[in-house]
């Protein structure tokens, strides 16, 4: 039996009551998926990751939602907001908090949305990540039965977060899970979505998720991907984006955990005034992989992009960056701004980067930079000249380069869990309170 | 400017068009082993070199043409070629310019390339391709004196079989890719330079390139050995005739840098880029790859590319020696319906290497342009450090300018960096010339050759001028 085989296998077991859209398009598919199999590196969308490890998996899919109530405390971000979970995919109503929601937003698992009003998500669900963008998309599609519908009427402002965790459990057979986001944000809406992923360490499951974001005239919405699962996790989503007139998109892709994860990124601006800022963080260690897709279509005059992605490897980890701006023809007053820049903190970790300009239009203004380098020596030895020891030097420093992009995270609690993170899995590990302590008395001499 | 105003402009004609009428020997269309085999007995070939040609025509009938780069054409009908062509009686080829047919000189005036002028003005020896064999070569006494060899690829398979065998394909292997492949079965002339340990090669050497007798692609292999402590400096220059097919030009180019040996390898690439409609031009599909072998050598590749209908083109540098270092400066122009994709590779292997890669696109009319260039730094390349700067200009709305830089970094003592721009001749820049009395043809021109002077001033002198004028000719009008 060939991979795709396999894995579509699996669909069987459900399914008798889905309305007839749905199963067409789950249909379609799985029929997508079952033609292209899954990519090789001799696509130059894949050259740099080998998908092998999730090919040759067996993955079942779980049934239930239960999750050990200790680890979800210590897993959980410290968030005051609307809570959704998922575990292995499965919507846990017990762990979700999603009472006392403002009038005109509707956040509930899609799974409900279907059963409810199905033709009310028809629409959106699978306009903007058509079955033909990539496999995974495709295999996601044949599958995705649950997942997130985030939907806000025109002009509404959600007060809190809206907190998607998903969760991934370790022991017995590894599972896969193929949940679907879908934000639509009203005209002059505004909102942040966090969505979390992590689970017990020895987790060894396969996520693929896909994500779709409406925005539509003068909305504002801040995403956030938090990516922390253990380090045998597989790890493969989508975010699509479609942004009318004069509305805000703000990605925080900020990516530490999982063997393998691969993360595509893709904003159509198609009308003027559309900005979207892309803001990525990865720091990967051991064997682990991650490979970032970015892409920001310029359909339209008077568009604006702006990309930050910043990498840290240490060890045998290896990191891909793919950043690609598309400026089509007549879209003029383009302004497109793009910086990719590596740190290497090991002798054996490798970096892959691509930053791509594609532009049809003669008035833009488009600049990209990929940098790739190790610490400044300078700057370490300014650093021990004030009595501080090399290893916190380094440690600094290593965390002052992801501060470019941290500085710009606006929840504390995502913040904190990262740079925390960073810290604690450092060469020589450090307390974050420490560093911060070291940080300012430097500052203050 | 007013928009027709412009549109007249960009109408240029093609000032370098004509045809000279020289008959040719020529073969039928068509590529078999039998073509190889006439090709070489021509050429007074060894076995050997034979069995290399076939050996690299078996491997080219199972590869397929490249498709990944960002070009547009009709498929090439290989069968539709004919793959030799010499002037006529090649035995009584001239010894001196005297005995040169008075025809070709008249085309090389009419190119402004006065040759015994120019050759004796600037002291170059020019080793000029007219269509696939070596027509005339000067200042081979010179040469000869400092020890340095420079002569066709076909002489030197003749005269130094056991340079050519020791080299040949070490740098580009047969199979490296679809054009070199075929390029390795079918080339029928080229340069051939060596120059032995510790000698300064006396003067620039350069060959200047036509294409003539038509449907003939050319198929040029150039090779360049620099021993241990020697320099060259290696001039190619091309124009070519107006017609109205496509002809193809696949040429290999090999570079070899012993220890402390430097090489500078500089092209301007005028070839007839084809009507207005994108009609006849050439399809230049290049492969040129230098090797710094040995340590602290250094490989310098600086091309001005205005001509072609289609040009696949990567100057590369393997850095294999240790302390090693590769440069690629470029400027590529398109108009027109003219595509590029070109740009570089920079494979680190040896400690301490170091590369530079400048790269400056100009794209107006209706054309489009790519930079694709890697970066690669091995696990063993310690210390190895990168800059790239390729800025894109864009004149007109109608035009297409991409950047596709690849970097692979595999060693975290490595310091790699890229940047891009892409942007348009800022209105206020025009304003500031006009403002002084420049008119807007030559303030753009000003701006252009400004945002080109890195590159050119890294060309040898002599290149320097024609290639500033080469630019404003083929940017001529197209003002935005």
């Amino acid at each position: 039996m060939s991979a795709p085989e396999r894995f579509l296998e699996r669909l069987t077991a459900r399914r008798a009551e889905d309305p007839s859209w749905v199963a067409a398009r789950r249909q379609a598919g799985a029929a997508r998926f079952e033609a292209l199999g899954f990519p090789t590196r001799r696509d130059e969308e894949w050259k740099y990751t080998d998908v092998r490890r999730i090919a040759e998996g067996d993955f079942a899919l779980a049934t239930d939602a239960g999750y050990d109530a200790e680890g979800f405390e210590v897993q959980r971000l410290e968030l005051d907001a609307y809570r959704l979970v998922l575990v292995d995919g499965v919507f846990s109503a017990e762990l979700s908090r999603l009472e006392g929601l403002p009038a005109g937003v509707v956040v509930e698992p899609l799974s409900q949305a279907l059963a409810d009003n199905h033709e009310a998500v028809g629409g959106s669900l699978g306009r903007l990540a058509g079955v033909d963008f990539s496999p995974f998309t495709a295999l996601n599609t044949a599958f995705a039965d649950e997942g997130v519908v985030v939907r806000l009427s025109p002009g509404t402002v959600v007060d809190k977060p809206i907190y998607v965790l998903m969760l991934s459990r370790a022991g017995g057979q590894p599972v896969m899970s193929h949940p679907r986001v879908l934000i639509e944000a009203g005209a002059r809406s505004e909102a942040t979505v966090v969505e979390h992923y992590t689970g017990e360490p020895e987790a060894a499951n396969f996520t693929n998720v896909v994500t779709e974001v409406l925005l539509e005239r003068s909305a504002i919405v801040d995403h956030y991907k938090l990516q922390e699962t253990g380090s045998s996790d597989m790890h493969v989503a989508s975010i699509h984006v479609e942004q009318a007139r004069d509305s805000r998109f703000a990605s925080f892709n900020l990516h530490l955990g999982g063997a393998l994860v691969r993360n595509d990124l893709v904003a159509d601006l198609n009308a003027e005034g559309a900005e979207t800022t892309y803001n990525g963080l990865f720091f990967v260690q051991g064997r682990q992989h991650v490979d970032n897709h970015t892409l920001v279509n310029h359909n339209a005059p008077r568009t604006f992009s702006n990309e930050n992605y910043k990498g840290i490897l240490d060890e045998r980890s290896h990191g891909v960056f793919n950043g690609k701006v598309f400026v089509k023809k007549d879209a003029q007053q383009i302004e497109a701004y793009q910086n990719n820049a590596n740190l290497l903190l090991s002798d054996r970790a490798e970096i892959d980067t691509k930053p791509e300009l594609v532009i049809y239009a003669d008035d833009v203004k488009c600049s990209h930079g990929a940098t790739t380098g190790q610490l400044d020596e300078e700057a370490v030895y300014a650093l021990r000249t004030r009595g501080i020891d090399e290893p916190m030097a380094r440690a600094l420093l290593t965390l002052a380069f992801a501060g470019e992009v941290m500085e710009r995270v606006k929840l504390n609690a995502v913040a904190e869990r990262v740079e925390r993170a960073v810290a604690g899995r450092l060469p020589e590990r450090f307390n974050l309170a420490d560093l911060v302590e070291t940080a300012e008395a430097v500052q203050e001499s | 400017m007013a928009s027709e105003e412009m549109e007249q402009l960009v109408r240029r004609e093609y000032k370098q068009g004509f045809v000279t009428d020289i008959e040719s020997d020529t073969v039928p269309p068509g590529l078999d082993e039998s073509v190889i085999a006439f090709i070489s007995q021509k050429k007074e070939e060894p076995q050997w070199m034979l069995e290399w040609r076939l050996e690299a025509y078996r491997r080219w009938l199972d590869m397929t043409p490249p498709s990944w780069a960002h070009l547009d054409y009709p498929p090439i009908d290989y069968q539709a070629i004919s793959y030799y062509s010499a002037p006529k009686k090649p035995e009584d080829r001239p010894q001196s310019l005297d005995e040169v047919d008075p025809k070709l000189l008249e085309t090389y005036e009419k190119l402004g390339i006065p040759l015994h002028e120019r050759a004796a003005l600037a002291g170059v020896a020019v080793d000029a391709v007219f269509d696939s064999v070596s027509v005339t070569t000067t200042f081979k006494e010179k040469l000869h004196e400092a020890g340095v060899i420079f002569c066709s690829i076909s002489e030197a398979i003749r005269e130094y079989p056991e340079l050519v065998r020791q080299y040949l394909g070490t740098v580009v292997p047969q199979s490296d890719n679809f054009f070199a492949a075929l390029n390795s079965a079918v080339f029928t002339d080229g340069s051939f330079v060596y120059v032995p340990e510790g000698v300064t090669c006396p003067m620039e050497l350069s060959t200047y390139f036509r294409i003539n007798a038509a449907n003939t692609g050319q198929f040029e292999r150039t090779l360049i050995i620099c021993d241990k402590q020697a320099q060259v400096s290696y001039l190619e220059g091309c124009t070519a005739p107006q017609r109205d097919e496509n002809q193809l030009h696949a040429a290999v180019v090999e570079l070899v840098a012993l220890e402390d040996a430097y090489i500078k390898y500089s092209t301007v690439q005028n070839w007839y880029p084809g009507d207005e409609d994108g009609k006849g031009g050439i399809y230049n599909f290049v492969t040129k790859r230098g090797d710094c072998r040995g340590d602290r050598s250094r490989i310098s590749w600086t091309q001005v590319e205005t001509g072609s209908a289609i040009t696949w083109k990567y100057p590369s540098c393997v850095l294999r020696g240790k302390e090693s270092i590769g440069e690629f400066y470029s400027v590529a122009v398109t108009n027109g319906r003219q595509q590029a994709d070109t740009g570089t590779k920079m494979i680190h292997i040896g400690e301490n290497t170091r590369s530079t890669i400048i790269s400056k696109g100009i794209a107006a009319g209706r054309s489009d342009q790519a930079y694709r260039g890697l970066v690669k730094i091995g696990s063993r390349a310690k210390g190895a450090r990168n800059y790239t700067q390729c800025d894109s200009l864009l004149i007109g709305d109608q035009c297409g300018a991409h950047t596709f830089p690849y970097q692979e970094i595999g060693n975290s003592t490595a310091t790699v960096e890229h940047e891009a721009t892409t942007s348009k001749i800022a209105d206020d820049q025009l304003f500031y010339c006009r403002a002084r009395g420049i008119d807007e043809e030559d303030a753009v021109s000003m701006i252009v050759n400004g945002f080109c002077k890195d590159v050119f001033q890294e060309l040898p002198m002599e290149f320097a001028v024609e290639a500033e004028a080469l630019l404003n000719v083929t940017l001529e009008g197209s003002v935005g």
